[in-house]
């Protein structure tokens, strides 16, 4: 428990959460690019997938994207758009990285959603004369919901994860105390900034559990 | 970095793309490749000598499905970056590092598709094999795990394909293969040598995916749509 307890006393010291490189500066840092990226993934990547999802085209896009998504190593794309004019724009380079990070999950679980909707209540809906918007808002939306909050959730979890890769292009966010750690071969701080950093994660999840539920449009009828 | 001034043409310009980048580092390039794909190949080696014991644990006892899956799921969650620097005290600057924690990554793959692909075998399938008086060993290996085969491939892909963009954080601890020629073209702003690395590590990610595909379709014979014109086939989740 050594270095659990040494990381507990480098959290607990003050000095440790102010300044540039403090905590509070790095976990804003952290949080701007963070909520920044999955901000602008859900508004590419959600109506994409529910869209393809009503009119039942694109299966292949969606899995092939993710499946691309995957073989693309976030630090490679972080590094080359740090070399490029972007690179001078702050934090551009690790929003657009986390971006083409997080867009694939989000795509696919939407898309899976819309997909795994009974087609026999989708007929039932087309039968009773619902108009395919009244279909995609009353009755697919609905239901593919759990799936959508899910890939929100996965994504948002590995977003904050993978954030800290920044640090490795020199760039802020919470990485930053763990390659500063790592750089004065200093465990305790480093095991805080991985510790801040699951702490982030695990908050971030249990927000979005609560919103996911205080938003369910089946609240009433699904049993949890 | 002397060969950026002294070389000519595209080299000195700094350029993007640059055939005498790679012409004049073909031996650099060549290194980091291999250590690249030697550290995926050990990695996803172990991580499937270590996932079947766990899935085939998890099978037997199923109480202990949760807190295995559960385990799994918290070492995906941790960053890299604090994985590989938390492993340092352990294994200091070396390959085992890196390799240690891709294999901690790969087992939430392995362990949910072996176990996916287990739970898929017909149980009329296995009856069949206990009635013609299969023990426990060959039931598994000759029955269950043939069946299993395509779920459980479709899972090495996966995890083959995110180790091979993994393994470039271990440029942290300078085992990264071409993970290191990125982030040391980083520092010296060598355009030509980070876009050549990660165009390589793409590239390597799309070998490997297409030739765990045909090894898949070479030991699964019976899945292939064979002969069914018109037949569609859909895209896996």
């Amino acid at each position: 428990m050594g270095a659990v307890g040494d990381a507990w006393t480098w959290l607990t010291t003050g000095a440790n959460w102010q300044g540039e490189s403090g905590v509070w500066h790095r976990l804003a840092e952290h949080l701007w690019f963070s909520g920044v990226c999955l901000a602008v993934s859900c508004l590419i990547a959600l109506p994409l997938a529910l869209w393809l999802g009503h009119i039942g085209r694109g299966g292949s896009l969606a899995v092939n994207i993710s499946n691309i998504g995957r073989a693309v190593p976030t630090l490679a794309v972080l590094v080359l758009l740090t070399l490029t004019p972007l690179g001078r724009q702050g934090g551009l380079p690790t929003i657009i990285a986390l971006v083409l990070f997080a867009v694939p999950p989000l795509l696919t679980n939407a898309y899976v959603g819309m997909r795994e909707v009974d087609r026999s209540v989708v007929e039932a809906a087309r039968g009773m004369g619902m108009s395919g918007g009244q279909l995609f808002l009353r009755v697919e939306l609905p239901l593919a919901y759990p799936m959508v909050m899910t890939g929100l959730r996965s994504a948002t979890v590995q977003v904050i994860a993978t954030a800290t890769l920044a640090a490795m292009a020199g760039e802020g966010g919470l990485g930053r105390i763990i390659t500063a750690g790592f750089n004065r071969n200093d465990t305790a701080q480093v095991v805080a900034g991985a510790l801040v950093v699951g702490a982030l994660a695990l908050l971030a999840e249990g927000l979005l559990v609560v919103a996911g539920r205080a938003f369910d449009p089946m609240r009433a009828t699904r049993e949890h | 970095m002397s060969a950026v001034v002294s070389a000519a043409g595209c080299l000195a310009a700094n350029d993007w793309i640059c055939g005498e980048y790679v012409r004049s580092r073909a031996q650099e390039l060549t290194d980091a490749t291999v250590q690249h794909v030697w550290i995926t190949v050990v990695s996803v080696l172990i991580g499937l000598a270590v996932a079947f014991p766990l899935a085939l644990l998890v099978r037997a006892r199923p109480r202990l499905a949760g807190p295995v899956l559960g385990l799994t799921t918290v070492l995906y969650a941790i960053p890299s970056l604090a994985m590989f620097s938390l492993l340092l005290p352990l294994f200091g600057l070396s390959a085992a590092l890196v390799v240690t924690g891709l294999v901690l990554y790969s087992l939430t793959i392995l362990v949910r598709n072996i176990l996916a692909g287990l739970a898929a075998v017909p149980q009329e399938a296995r009856e069949a094999a206990r009635g013609m008086g299969y023990g426990p060993g060959r039931l598994l290996w000759e029955v269950e795990l043939p069946l299993a085969l395509p779920a459980v491939m479709a899972g090495v892909r996966m995890a083959t394909v995110s180790t091979v963009a993994l393994t470039t954080v271990g440029a942290l601890v300078d085992y990264g293969g071409l993970g290191t020629l990125i982030t040391t073209g980083l520092k010296s702003f060598f355009k030509a040598q980070v876009l050549t690395a990660s165009v390589l590590c793409v590239l390597l990610a799309v070998a490997a995916d297409l030739l765990l595909l045909a090894l898949q379709r070479l030991l699964t014979p019976w899945t292939r749509p064979a002969r069914t014109p018109g037949a569609r086939i859909r895209g896996a989740g």
